[in-house]
Protein backbone atom coordinates (compact mmCIF):
# COMPACT_ATOMS: atom_id res chain seq x y z
CA UNK A 1 0.00 0.00 0.00
CA UNK A 2 2.68 2.37 0.99
CA UNK A 3 4.13 1.89 -2.00
CA UNK A 4 1.41 2.75 -4.29
CA UNK A 5 1.22 6.50 -2.44
CA UNK A 6 4.87 6.73 -3.27
CA UNK A 7 4.51 5.85 -6.91
CA UNK A 8 1.49 8.24 -6.80
CA UNK A 9 4.03 10.84 -5.15
CA UNK A 10 6.59 10.44 -7.90
CA UNK A 11 4.36 10.34 -10.97
CA UNK A 12 2.59 13.70 -10.12
CA UNK A 13 6.16 15.46 -9.52
CA UNK A 14 7.07 14.01 -13.36
CA UNK A 15 3.94 15.28 -14.69
CA UNK A 16 5.10 18.75 -12.87
CA UNK A 17 8.78 18.63 -14.46
CA UNK A 18 7.53 17.73 -18.21
CA UNK A 19 4.59 20.39 -17.22
CA UNK A 20 7.42 22.73 -16.18
CA UNK A 21 9.44 22.27 -19.52
CA UNK A 22 6.38 22.71 -21.65
CA UNK A 23 5.59 26.07 -19.76
CA UNK A 24 9.17 27.36 -19.97
CA UNK A 25 8.97 26.62 -23.83
CA UNK A 26 5.66 28.81 -24.18
CA UNK A 27 7.22 31.34 -22.24
CA UNK A 28 9.86 31.30 -23.90
CA UNK A 29 8.62 31.53 -27.70
CA UNK A 30 5.97 33.88 -26.59
CA UNK A 31 8.62 36.15 -25.72
CA UNK A 32 10.39 35.32 -29.01
CA UNK A 33 7.54 36.14 -30.74
CA UNK A 34 8.28 39.80 -30.35
CA UNK A 35 8.31 41.98 -33.47
CA UNK A 36 11.62 44.21 -34.22
CA UNK A 37 14.55 43.12 -34.09
CA UNK A 38 16.51 43.57 -30.20
CA UNK A 39 19.52 44.89 -30.98
CA UNK A 40 17.78 47.62 -33.42
CA UNK A 41 15.82 48.64 -30.49
CA UNK A 42 19.02 48.37 -28.14
CA UNK A 43 20.90 50.68 -30.62
CA UNK A 44 18.51 52.89 -31.49
CA UNK A 45 17.21 53.98 -35.43
CA UNK A 46 20.65 55.68 -35.94
CA UNK A 47 23.18 52.69 -35.64
CA UNK A 48 24.97 51.58 -38.51
CA UNK A 49 24.13 48.18 -40.16
CA UNK A 50 27.53 46.49 -39.14
CA UNK A 51 27.01 48.03 -35.46
CA UNK A 52 23.61 46.27 -35.22
CA UNK A 53 24.68 42.86 -37.04
CA UNK A 54 28.10 43.08 -34.32
CA UNK A 55 25.56 43.33 -31.70
CA UNK A 56 23.54 40.38 -32.80
CA UNK A 57 26.50 38.59 -33.02
CA UNK A 58 27.34 39.46 -29.87
CA UNK A 59 24.19 38.34 -28.08
CA UNK A 60 23.75 35.34 -30.50
CA UNK A 61 20.93 36.74 -31.60
CA UNK A 62 21.80 35.05 -35.22
CA UNK A 63 21.87 31.05 -33.42
CA UNK A 64 18.50 28.76 -33.64
CA UNK A 65 15.79 29.70 -31.33
CA UNK A 66 16.16 26.12 -29.99
CA UNK A 67 20.06 27.02 -28.97
CA UNK A 68 18.87 30.33 -27.34
CA UNK A 69 15.86 28.46 -25.49
CA UNK A 70 18.59 25.47 -24.62
CA UNK A 71 21.18 28.66 -23.72
CA UNK A 72 18.56 30.52 -21.32
CA UNK A 73 17.38 27.65 -19.31
CA UNK A 74 21.00 26.45 -18.73
CA UNK A 75 21.30 29.93 -17.51
CA UNK A 76 18.89 30.07 -15.15
CA UNK A 77 19.49 26.49 -13.64
CA UNK A 78 23.15 28.47 -12.39
CA UNK A 79 21.34 31.14 -11.68
CA UNK A 80 21.96 33.41 -13.70
CA UNK A 81 18.86 35.17 -15.72
CA UNK A 82 20.74 37.41 -17.96
CA UNK A 83 20.83 41.34 -18.15
CA UNK A 84 17.58 43.54 -18.37
CA UNK A 85 17.91 45.42 -21.52
CA UNK A 86 16.19 48.81 -20.11
CA UNK A 87 19.14 49.62 -17.55
CA UNK A 88 21.54 47.00 -18.20
CA UNK A 89 21.61 45.87 -14.70
CA UNK A 90 21.74 42.35 -13.94
CA UNK A 91 18.30 40.72 -13.48
CA UNK A 92 19.19 39.02 -10.48
CA UNK A 93 20.13 42.20 -8.81
CA UNK A 94 16.85 43.53 -9.82
CA UNK A 95 14.95 40.70 -8.69
CA UNK A 96 16.67 39.99 -5.11
CA UNK A 97 14.65 42.18 -3.13
CA UNK A 98 11.78 42.78 -4.62
CA UNK A 99 11.00 38.95 -4.63
CA UNK A 100 11.18 39.61 -0.43
CA UNK A 101 8.85 42.35 -0.47
CA UNK A 102 6.64 39.74 -2.82
CA UNK A 103 6.99 37.26 -0.26
CA UNK A 104 6.29 39.20 2.31
CA UNK A 105 3.14 40.59 0.50
CA UNK A 106 2.15 36.59 -0.01
CA UNK A 107 2.74 35.54 3.47
CA UNK A 108 1.17 38.40 5.26
CA UNK A 109 -2.09 37.57 3.12
CA UNK A 110 -2.02 33.96 4.12
CA UNK A 111 -1.47 34.46 7.41
CA UNK A 112 -4.63 36.61 7.50
CA UNK A 113 -6.90 35.03 4.88
CA UNK A 114 -6.31 31.04 6.03
CA UNK A 115 -7.65 31.40 9.77
CA UNK A 116 -10.52 33.71 8.92
CA UNK A 117 -11.45 31.20 5.53
CA UNK A 118 -11.47 28.11 7.39
CA UNK A 119 -13.75 29.60 10.63
CA UNK A 120 -16.05 31.07 7.85
CA UNK A 121 -15.82 28.31 5.39
CA UNK A 122 -16.40 25.61 8.27
CA UNK A 123 -18.99 27.64 10.42
CA UNK A 124 -21.30 28.00 7.02
CA UNK A 125 -21.25 24.25 6.36
CA UNK A 126 -21.59 23.40 10.07
CA UNK A 127 -25.06 26.39 10.00
CA UNK A 128 -25.61 25.22 6.10
CA UNK A 129 -29.17 26.65 4.83
CA UNK A 130 -29.24 29.48 7.55
CA UNK A 131 -29.26 33.13 6.86
CA UNK A 132 -25.34 33.21 8.04
CA UNK A 133 -24.58 30.69 5.80
CA UNK A 134 -26.99 32.21 2.38
CA UNK A 135 -24.76 35.83 3.24
CA UNK A 136 -21.38 33.86 3.17
CA UNK A 137 -22.45 32.15 0.09
CA UNK A 138 -23.45 35.39 -1.58
CA UNK A 139 -20.92 37.68 -0.25
CA UNK A 140 -18.30 35.08 -1.64
CA UNK A 141 -20.09 34.98 -5.19
CA UNK A 142 -20.26 38.24 -5.09
CA UNK A 143 -16.41 39.12 -4.57
CA UNK A 144 -15.14 35.69 -7.16
CA UNK A 145 -17.25 37.95 -9.95
CA UNK A 146 -15.92 41.47 -9.46
CA UNK A 147 -12.61 42.15 -10.79
CA UNK A 148 -9.87 42.73 -8.29
CA UNK A 149 -8.79 46.00 -9.51
CA UNK A 150 -12.68 46.80 -8.29
CA UNK A 151 -11.80 45.54 -4.68
CA UNK A 152 -9.11 47.97 -4.29
CA UNK A 153 -10.96 50.47 -5.61
CA UNK A 154 -13.19 50.15 -2.91
CA UNK A 155 -10.83 49.76 -0.38
CA UNK A 156 -8.93 52.53 -1.02
CA UNK A 157 -12.25 54.98 -1.27
CA UNK A 158 -13.32 54.01 1.92
CA UNK A 159 -10.35 53.54 4.23
CA UNK A 160 -8.08 55.81 2.30
CA UNK A 161 -10.57 58.59 1.41
CA UNK A 162 -13.51 58.43 3.46
CA UNK A 163 -12.15 57.60 6.72
CA UNK A 164 -8.90 58.97 6.29
CA UNK A 165 -7.54 55.42 8.31
CA UNK A 166 -4.40 54.38 5.82
CA UNK A 167 -2.37 56.00 3.19
CA UNK A 168 -3.29 54.67 -0.40
CA UNK A 169 0.11 53.98 -1.56
CA UNK A 170 3.05 51.45 -0.54
CA UNK A 171 5.91 53.77 0.69
CA UNK A 172 8.07 50.06 2.28
CA UNK A 173 11.44 52.04 2.58
CA UNK A 174 9.58 54.11 4.95
CA UNK A 175 9.01 51.46 7.99
CA UNK A 176 10.11 52.84 11.54
CA UNK A 177 7.64 50.86 13.52
CA UNK A 178 4.93 47.90 13.38
CA UNK A 179 2.68 50.87 13.64
CA UNK A 180 3.85 51.93 10.46
CA UNK A 181 4.07 48.32 8.87
CA UNK A 182 0.45 48.05 9.96
CA UNK A 183 -0.48 51.18 7.68
CA UNK A 184 1.75 50.19 4.64
CA UNK A 185 0.47 46.48 4.34
CA UNK A 186 -3.09 46.91 5.12
CA UNK A 187 -4.54 48.04 1.93
CA UNK A 188 -2.97 45.22 -0.24
CA UNK A 189 -3.15 42.82 2.73
CA UNK A 190 -7.08 43.61 2.75
CA UNK A 191 -7.50 43.50 -1.05
CA UNK A 192 -5.68 40.11 -1.52
CA UNK A 193 -7.71 38.59 1.37
CA UNK A 194 -10.92 39.74 -0.13
CA UNK A 195 -10.18 37.89 -3.87
CA UNK A 196 -8.19 34.68 -1.75
CA UNK A 197 -10.50 33.83 1.21
CA UNK A 198 -13.60 34.18 -1.27
CA UNK A 199 -11.81 31.25 -2.88
CA UNK A 200 -10.88 29.32 -0.21
CA UNK A 201 -14.35 29.72 1.87
CA UNK A 202 -16.41 28.42 -1.34
CA UNK A 203 -13.80 25.05 -1.25
CA UNK A 204 -13.94 24.53 2.29
CA UNK A 205 -17.68 24.64 2.65
CA UNK A 206 -18.02 22.46 -0.04
CA UNK A 207 -15.72 19.84 0.91
CA UNK A 208 -17.09 19.80 4.94
CA UNK A 209 -20.43 19.85 3.84
CA UNK A 210 -19.78 16.50 1.18
CA UNK A 211 -18.41 14.73 4.40
CA UNK A 212 -21.29 15.73 6.77
CA UNK A 213 -23.25 14.24 3.94
CA UNK A 214 -21.70 10.68 4.41
CA UNK A 215 -23.14 7.94 6.60
CA UNK A 216 -21.24 7.95 9.20
CA UNK A 217 -21.68 11.36 10.50
CA UNK A 218 -25.74 10.38 10.03
CA UNK A 219 -24.67 7.44 12.23
CA UNK A 220 -23.03 9.76 14.35
CA UNK A 221 -26.47 11.97 14.30
CA UNK A 222 -28.42 9.32 15.15
CA UNK A 223 -26.62 8.05 18.40
CA UNK A 224 -27.21 11.23 19.31
CA UNK A 225 -23.40 12.98 19.64
CA UNK A 226 -23.81 16.65 20.07
CA UNK A 227 -22.68 18.93 17.16
CA UNK A 228 -20.09 19.80 18.23
CA UNK A 229 -18.85 16.57 18.72
CA UNK A 230 -19.98 15.07 15.42
CA UNK A 231 -18.35 18.37 13.31
CA UNK A 232 -15.16 18.37 15.32
CA UNK A 233 -14.54 14.53 16.08
CA UNK A 234 -16.47 12.91 13.17
CA UNK A 235 -16.88 14.84 9.94
CA UNK A 236 -13.55 17.53 10.74
CA UNK A 237 -10.79 14.56 10.63
CA UNK A 238 -11.48 13.11 7.14
CA UNK A 239 -12.55 16.40 5.66
CA UNK A 240 -8.90 17.88 6.50
CA UNK A 241 -7.46 16.49 3.11
CA UNK A 242 -9.84 18.17 0.89
CA UNK A 243 -9.63 21.52 3.05
CA UNK A 244 -5.87 21.69 3.02
CA UNK A 245 -5.83 21.10 -0.74
CA UNK A 246 -8.75 24.03 -1.55
CA UNK A 247 -6.05 25.77 0.99
CA UNK A 248 -3.15 25.53 -1.79
CA UNK A 249 -5.30 26.16 -4.65
CA UNK A 250 -6.47 29.11 -2.96
CA UNK A 251 -3.40 30.66 -2.69
CA UNK A 252 -2.61 30.23 -6.20
CA UNK A 253 -4.71 32.87 -7.00
CA UNK A 254 -2.13 35.07 -5.20
CA UNK A 255 -0.44 35.07 -8.19
CA UNK A 256 -2.93 36.46 -10.32
CA UNK A 257 -4.13 38.78 -7.27
CA UNK A 258 -0.43 40.46 -6.58
CA UNK A 259 -0.16 41.37 -10.60
CA UNK A 260 -2.90 43.93 -9.86
CA UNK A 261 -2.64 45.01 -6.14
CA UNK A 262 0.66 45.82 -6.98
CA UNK A 263 0.33 48.12 -9.32
CA UNK A 264 -2.35 49.47 -7.82
CA UNK A 265 -0.97 50.41 -4.75
CA UNK A 266 2.84 51.02 -6.26
CA UNK A 267 4.22 48.14 -4.43
CA UNK A 268 7.79 47.33 -4.96
CA UNK A 269 7.30 43.94 -6.09
CA UNK A 270 7.71 41.66 -8.49
CA UNK A 271 4.44 41.84 -10.40
CA UNK A 272 5.29 45.54 -10.32
CA UNK A 273 8.52 44.78 -11.71
CA UNK A 274 6.60 42.59 -14.40
CA UNK A 275 3.89 44.80 -15.08
CA UNK A 276 6.83 47.24 -15.75
CA UNK A 277 9.05 45.72 -17.84
CA UNK A 278 6.15 44.76 -20.23
CA UNK A 279 5.46 48.36 -21.22
CA UNK A 280 8.98 49.19 -21.79
CA UNK A 281 9.19 45.51 -23.81
CA UNK A 282 12.12 44.62 -21.31
CA UNK A 283 12.03 40.55 -22.50
CA UNK A 284 15.01 38.71 -20.58
CA UNK A 285 13.01 40.75 -17.16
CA UNK A 286 9.69 39.34 -18.77
CA UNK A 287 11.18 36.09 -19.27
CA UNK A 288 12.70 35.43 -15.80
CA UNK A 289 9.31 36.90 -13.71
CA UNK A 290 7.00 34.82 -15.57
CA UNK A 291 8.97 31.67 -14.96
CA UNK A 292 8.87 32.70 -11.28
CA UNK A 293 5.25 33.24 -11.06
CA UNK A 294 4.79 29.97 -13.10
CA UNK A 295 7.21 27.94 -10.86
CA UNK A 296 5.17 29.07 -8.06
CA UNK A 297 1.88 28.24 -9.02
CA UNK A 298 2.91 24.59 -10.19
CA UNK A 299 4.70 24.09 -6.34
CA UNK A 300 0.97 25.04 -5.52
CA UNK A 301 -1.14 23.16 -7.72
CA UNK A 302 1.36 19.84 -7.33
CA UNK A 303 1.57 20.37 -3.49
CA UNK A 304 -2.43 20.43 -3.41
CA UNK A 305 -2.41 17.45 -5.91
CA UNK A 306 -0.14 15.23 -3.57
CA UNK A 307 -1.65 16.16 -0.61
CA UNK A 308 -5.04 15.16 -1.70
CA UNK A 309 -3.04 11.69 -2.29
CA UNK A 310 -1.14 11.51 1.22
CA UNK A 311 -4.99 12.26 3.04
CA UNK A 312 -6.44 9.43 1.39
CA UNK A 313 -6.88 6.96 3.50
CA UNK A 314 -7.50 4.28 1.52
CA UNK A 315 -4.26 4.92 -0.31
CA UNK A 316 -2.49 5.11 2.94
CA UNK B 1 -31.41 14.84 -37.01
CA UNK B 2 -29.69 17.30 -34.32
CA UNK B 3 -31.61 20.15 -35.27
CA UNK B 4 -34.87 18.18 -34.22
CA UNK B 5 -33.25 16.98 -30.94
CA UNK B 6 -32.10 20.18 -30.15
CA UNK B 7 -35.63 21.99 -30.75
CA UNK B 8 -37.34 19.25 -28.74
CA UNK B 9 -35.03 20.15 -25.36
CA UNK B 10 -35.53 23.72 -26.21
CA UNK B 11 -39.36 22.78 -26.27
CA UNK B 12 -39.31 20.98 -22.83
CA UNK B 13 -36.57 23.96 -21.33
CA UNK B 14 -39.55 26.35 -21.55
CA UNK B 15 -41.78 24.19 -19.25
CA UNK B 16 -39.36 24.31 -16.47
CA UNK B 17 -40.31 26.75 -13.68
CA UNK B 18 -38.87 30.26 -14.24
CA UNK B 19 -37.10 31.52 -11.30
CA UNK B 20 -37.28 35.14 -9.89
CA UNK B 21 -33.22 35.66 -9.07
CA UNK B 22 -32.71 33.96 -12.48
CA UNK B 23 -34.59 36.12 -14.70
CA UNK B 24 -33.68 39.31 -13.26
CA UNK B 25 -29.88 38.14 -14.13
CA UNK B 26 -31.22 37.71 -17.46
CA UNK B 27 -32.45 40.95 -17.42
CA UNK B 28 -29.76 42.99 -16.85
CA UNK B 29 -27.34 40.72 -19.56
CA UNK B 30 -29.92 41.55 -21.81
CA UNK B 31 -29.65 45.10 -21.50
CA UNK B 32 -26.30 44.96 -21.41
CA UNK B 33 -26.78 43.52 -24.95
CA UNK B 34 -28.58 45.95 -26.11
CA UNK B 35 -26.97 48.35 -24.71
CA UNK B 36 -23.91 47.11 -26.59
CA UNK B 37 -25.94 46.61 -30.30
CA UNK B 38 -27.18 50.19 -30.15
CA UNK B 39 -24.85 52.19 -27.90
CA UNK B 40 -24.52 54.57 -30.97
CA UNK B 41 -27.51 55.65 -31.32
CA UNK B 42 -28.25 55.83 -27.36
CA UNK B 43 -25.52 57.71 -26.11
CA UNK B 44 -26.53 61.70 -25.04
CA UNK B 45 -23.02 63.06 -26.10
CA UNK B 46 -20.11 62.26 -28.36
CA UNK B 47 -17.44 60.24 -26.33
CA UNK B 48 -15.08 61.83 -27.64
CA UNK B 49 -16.26 65.46 -27.23
CA UNK B 50 -15.12 67.70 -23.86
CA UNK B 51 -18.82 68.67 -22.12
CA UNK B 52 -17.67 69.71 -18.72
CA UNK B 53 -15.52 72.85 -18.13
CA UNK B 54 -14.62 70.76 -14.78
CA UNK B 55 -12.57 67.53 -14.60
CA UNK B 56 -14.19 64.96 -12.35
CA UNK B 57 -17.72 66.56 -12.33
CA UNK B 58 -20.06 65.19 -10.14
CA UNK B 59 -23.41 63.27 -11.12
CA UNK B 60 -25.72 66.01 -12.88
CA UNK B 61 -29.18 66.07 -14.76
CA UNK B 62 -27.39 66.64 -17.92
CA UNK B 63 -24.49 64.63 -17.08
CA UNK B 64 -25.78 61.60 -15.53
CA UNK B 65 -23.17 59.55 -14.58
CA UNK B 66 -20.62 62.98 -14.31
CA UNK B 67 -17.65 64.03 -16.10
CA UNK B 68 -13.84 62.10 -16.63
CA UNK B 69 -10.55 63.54 -16.56
CA UNK B 70 -10.83 65.57 -19.54
CA UNK B 71 -14.58 66.10 -18.47
CA UNK B 72 -16.19 63.98 -21.09
CA UNK B 73 -19.51 62.61 -20.46
CA UNK B 74 -18.82 59.02 -18.69
CA UNK B 75 -22.19 58.13 -19.24
CA UNK B 76 -21.74 58.09 -23.04
CA UNK B 77 -18.16 56.49 -22.80
CA UNK B 78 -19.84 53.43 -20.30
CA UNK B 79 -22.11 52.73 -22.87
CA UNK B 80 -19.80 52.70 -25.74
CA UNK B 81 -17.50 50.94 -23.29
CA UNK B 82 -19.80 47.90 -23.66
CA UNK B 83 -19.66 47.36 -26.96
CA UNK B 84 -15.79 46.75 -26.67
CA UNK B 85 -16.13 44.77 -22.93
CA UNK B 86 -18.93 42.68 -24.53
CA UNK B 87 -18.04 42.44 -28.00
CA UNK B 88 -14.40 41.07 -27.26
CA UNK B 89 -15.31 38.90 -24.76
CA UNK B 90 -18.22 37.21 -26.43
CA UNK B 91 -15.71 36.93 -29.46
CA UNK B 92 -13.22 35.09 -27.48
CA UNK B 93 -15.41 32.92 -25.42
CA UNK B 94 -17.07 31.65 -28.48
CA UNK B 95 -13.48 30.70 -29.98
CA UNK B 96 -12.27 29.28 -26.98
CA UNK B 97 -15.23 27.53 -26.40
CA UNK B 98 -15.60 26.06 -30.18
CA UNK B 99 -11.91 24.82 -30.32
CA UNK B 100 -11.43 23.99 -26.66
CA UNK B 101 -15.22 21.54 -26.74
CA UNK B 102 -13.86 20.49 -30.48
CA UNK B 103 -10.70 19.10 -29.26
CA UNK B 104 -11.50 17.80 -26.36
CA UNK B 105 -15.14 15.46 -27.99
CA UNK B 106 -11.93 14.80 -30.83
CA UNK B 107 -9.69 13.41 -28.11
CA UNK B 108 -12.21 11.52 -25.86
CA UNK B 109 -13.58 9.76 -28.77
CA UNK B 110 -10.25 9.36 -30.67
CA UNK B 111 -8.55 8.40 -27.55
CA UNK B 112 -4.85 6.68 -27.85
CA UNK B 113 -1.73 8.95 -28.00
CA UNK B 114 -3.49 11.66 -29.56
CA UNK B 115 -5.92 12.23 -26.31
CA UNK B 116 -2.93 11.79 -24.06
CA UNK B 117 -0.50 14.58 -26.06
CA UNK B 118 -3.58 17.00 -26.43
CA UNK B 119 -4.24 16.52 -22.84
CA UNK B 120 -0.65 16.94 -21.25
CA UNK B 121 0.03 19.95 -23.72
CA UNK B 122 -3.15 21.74 -22.75
CA UNK B 123 -2.56 20.83 -19.01
CA UNK B 124 1.09 21.93 -19.24
CA UNK B 125 -0.77 25.62 -20.65
CA UNK B 126 -3.35 25.82 -18.22
CA UNK B 127 -0.82 26.13 -15.60
CA UNK B 128 -0.04 29.09 -16.50
CA UNK B 129 -1.62 32.02 -14.27
CA UNK B 130 -4.26 33.28 -16.39
CA UNK B 131 -3.46 36.75 -16.29
CA UNK B 132 0.38 36.10 -16.35
CA UNK B 133 -0.46 34.56 -19.38
CA UNK B 134 -1.75 37.59 -20.63
CA UNK B 135 0.94 39.87 -19.84
CA UNK B 136 3.57 38.13 -21.54
CA UNK B 137 1.43 37.17 -24.66
CA UNK B 138 0.41 41.14 -25.44
CA UNK B 139 4.26 41.83 -24.41
CA UNK B 140 4.71 40.10 -27.69
CA UNK B 141 2.22 40.10 -29.92
CA UNK B 142 0.64 43.72 -28.82
CA UNK B 143 -2.59 45.29 -27.81
CA UNK B 144 -4.62 45.59 -31.01
CA UNK B 145 -8.09 43.98 -30.69
CA UNK B 146 -8.27 41.09 -32.77
CA UNK B 147 -4.57 40.06 -31.07
CA UNK B 148 -6.49 40.92 -27.54
CA UNK B 149 -9.32 38.22 -28.75
CA UNK B 150 -7.09 35.86 -29.67
CA UNK B 151 -4.51 35.65 -26.64
CA UNK B 152 -7.81 35.51 -24.56
CA UNK B 153 -9.48 33.06 -26.52
CA UNK B 154 -6.05 31.26 -26.18
CA UNK B 155 -5.83 31.42 -22.61
CA UNK B 156 -9.02 29.64 -22.11
CA UNK B 157 -9.04 26.43 -24.60
CA UNK B 158 -7.32 24.31 -22.18
CA UNK B 159 -10.14 24.87 -19.51
CA UNK B 160 -13.03 24.51 -22.56
CA UNK B 161 -11.06 21.42 -23.35
CA UNK B 162 -10.50 19.46 -20.15
CA UNK B 163 -14.45 20.14 -19.07
CA UNK B 164 -15.82 19.08 -22.57
CA UNK B 165 -13.36 16.28 -22.85
CA UNK B 166 -14.00 15.04 -18.92
CA UNK B 167 -17.89 15.27 -20.03
CA UNK B 168 -17.31 13.64 -23.41
CA UNK B 169 -15.70 10.43 -21.73
CA UNK B 170 -18.54 9.77 -20.09
CA UNK B 171 -20.74 9.64 -22.86
CA UNK B 172 -18.24 7.82 -24.97
CA UNK B 173 -18.94 4.45 -22.62
CA UNK B 174 -22.76 4.79 -23.55
CA UNK B 175 -24.43 2.25 -25.48
CA UNK B 176 -25.58 3.90 -28.61
CA UNK B 177 -21.72 5.06 -28.65
CA UNK B 178 -20.85 1.39 -29.39
CA UNK B 179 -24.07 1.05 -31.58
CA UNK B 180 -22.65 3.58 -33.78
CA UNK B 181 -19.69 2.45 -33.85
CA UNK B 182 -20.74 -0.60 -35.37
CA UNK B 183 -22.69 0.98 -37.99
CA UNK B 184 -19.56 2.53 -38.74
CA UNK B 185 -19.82 6.09 -38.40
CA UNK B 186 -17.00 8.49 -38.53
CA UNK B 187 -15.21 10.48 -36.03
CA UNK B 188 -16.86 13.93 -37.51
CA UNK B 189 -20.43 11.94 -37.10
CA UNK B 190 -19.58 10.64 -34.01
CA UNK B 191 -18.81 13.83 -32.43
CA UNK B 192 -20.97 16.40 -33.92
CA UNK B 193 -24.17 13.76 -33.75
CA UNK B 194 -23.77 11.17 -31.20
CA UNK B 195 -21.51 13.63 -28.26
CA UNK B 196 -22.06 17.13 -28.73
CA UNK B 197 -26.30 17.01 -28.12
CA UNK B 198 -25.60 14.77 -25.01
CA UNK B 199 -23.35 17.62 -23.33
CA UNK B 200 -24.32 20.69 -24.61
CA UNK B 201 -26.27 22.12 -21.60
CA UNK B 202 -23.22 21.84 -19.32
CA UNK B 203 -21.06 23.20 -22.30
CA UNK B 204 -23.30 26.17 -22.38
CA UNK B 205 -22.94 26.82 -18.72
CA UNK B 206 -19.36 26.81 -18.76
CA UNK B 207 -19.22 29.29 -21.46
CA UNK B 208 -21.04 31.43 -19.12
CA UNK B 209 -18.43 31.08 -16.70
CA UNK B 210 -15.81 31.32 -18.90
CA UNK B 211 -17.47 34.68 -20.56
CA UNK B 212 -17.19 36.18 -16.71
CA UNK B 213 -13.26 34.88 -16.34
CA UNK B 214 -12.29 36.47 -19.56
CA UNK B 215 -14.15 39.87 -18.95
CA UNK B 216 -12.31 39.85 -15.77
CA UNK B 217 -8.80 38.92 -17.69
CA UNK B 218 -9.95 41.90 -20.10
CA UNK B 219 -10.69 44.61 -17.71
CA UNK B 220 -7.76 43.53 -15.54
CA UNK B 221 -5.58 44.08 -18.44
CA UNK B 222 -7.00 47.29 -19.60
CA UNK B 223 -6.64 48.01 -16.33
CA UNK B 224 -3.09 47.43 -16.34
CA UNK B 225 -2.70 49.65 -19.48
CA UNK B 226 -2.33 46.58 -21.80
CA UNK B 227 -5.61 45.94 -22.80
CA UNK B 228 -7.80 47.80 -25.25
CA UNK B 229 -5.76 51.43 -26.16
CA UNK B 230 -7.19 54.97 -26.33
CA UNK B 231 -9.15 56.54 -28.28
CA UNK B 232 -11.21 53.34 -27.60
CA UNK B 233 -11.78 52.62 -24.10
CA UNK B 234 -13.60 49.10 -22.98
CA UNK B 235 -15.00 48.94 -18.82
CA UNK B 236 -11.71 48.22 -17.32
CA UNK B 237 -9.53 51.08 -19.33
CA UNK B 238 -12.07 53.81 -18.02
CA UNK B 239 -11.19 52.72 -14.59
CA UNK B 240 -7.60 53.22 -15.32
CA UNK B 241 -7.80 56.63 -17.22
CA UNK B 242 -10.06 57.71 -14.25
CA UNK B 243 -7.87 56.26 -11.32
CA UNK B 244 -6.84 59.72 -10.36
CA UNK B 245 -10.29 61.02 -9.52
CA UNK B 246 -10.26 58.24 -6.46
CA UNK B 247 -8.77 60.71 -3.94
CA UNK B 248 -12.27 62.67 -4.75
CA UNK B 249 -14.19 59.77 -4.82
CA UNK B 250 -15.70 60.68 -8.38
CA UNK B 251 -18.27 58.19 -10.24
CA UNK B 252 -16.39 58.60 -13.52
CA UNK B 253 -14.31 55.45 -11.13
CA UNK B 254 -16.65 53.78 -9.80
CA UNK B 255 -19.28 53.30 -12.36
CA UNK B 256 -17.04 51.61 -14.90
CA UNK B 257 -16.18 49.16 -12.33
CA UNK B 258 -19.88 49.05 -11.59
CA UNK B 259 -20.95 48.36 -15.11
CA UNK B 260 -18.14 45.51 -15.02
CA UNK B 261 -19.47 43.62 -11.44
CA UNK B 262 -23.32 43.93 -12.92
CA UNK B 263 -22.52 42.23 -15.93
CA UNK B 264 -20.40 39.39 -14.61
CA UNK B 265 -22.67 38.84 -10.97
CA UNK B 266 -25.51 38.50 -13.80
CA UNK B 267 -23.86 35.46 -15.99
CA UNK B 268 -23.05 34.14 -12.58
CA UNK B 269 -26.42 34.17 -10.45
CA UNK B 270 -27.98 33.08 -14.01
CA UNK B 271 -26.00 29.98 -14.34
CA UNK B 272 -26.39 29.14 -10.69
CA UNK B 273 -30.34 29.40 -11.01
CA UNK B 274 -30.50 27.69 -14.06
CA UNK B 275 -32.36 24.53 -13.88
CA UNK B 276 -30.02 21.65 -12.84
CA UNK B 277 -31.23 19.22 -15.08
CA UNK B 278 -29.78 21.45 -17.88
CA UNK B 279 -26.85 22.99 -15.83
CA UNK B 280 -25.77 19.42 -14.68
CA UNK B 281 -27.12 16.72 -17.17
CA UNK B 282 -23.71 15.08 -17.81
CA UNK B 283 -25.51 11.84 -18.71
CA UNK B 284 -29.06 11.40 -19.46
Amino acid sequence: MRKQVSSLVIRRLLIALITLVIVSFAVFFATALLPGDTATILLGQSATPEAIEGLRNAMHLNDPAILRFLRWIGGLFRGDFGTSYANNVPIADLIRGRFANTMKLAGLTAAVSVPLALTLGITAAIWRGTLYDRFVTVATIGIISVPEFMIATLAVLLFAVYLRWLPALSLTNEIKSFHDLLRVYAMPVVTLTFGVSAQMIRMTRAAVVETLNTPYVEMALLKGASRSRLVLKHALPNALGPIVNSVALSLSYLLGGVIIVETIFNYPGIAKLMVDAVSTRDLPLIQTCAMIFCVGYLFLITAADIIAVLSNPRLR
Amino acid sequence: MTNSTLSDRRGIRLGYRANLVGLSALGVIFLWVVVALFAPHMIPHSVGEIVDTDYFGPMSRDLWFGSDYLGRDIFSRILMGARYTLGISLAAVSIACFAGVALGMTAAVAGGWLDTLLSRFLDALNSIPSKLFGLVVVAAVGSSIPALIGTLAVIYIPGAYRFARALSVNVNTMDFMVVARIRGERLPYLIASEILPNILGPVLADLGLRFVFIVLLLSGLSFLGLGVQPPYADWGALVRENIGGLPFGAPAVILPSLAIASLTISVNLLIDNLPTRIRDRSVE
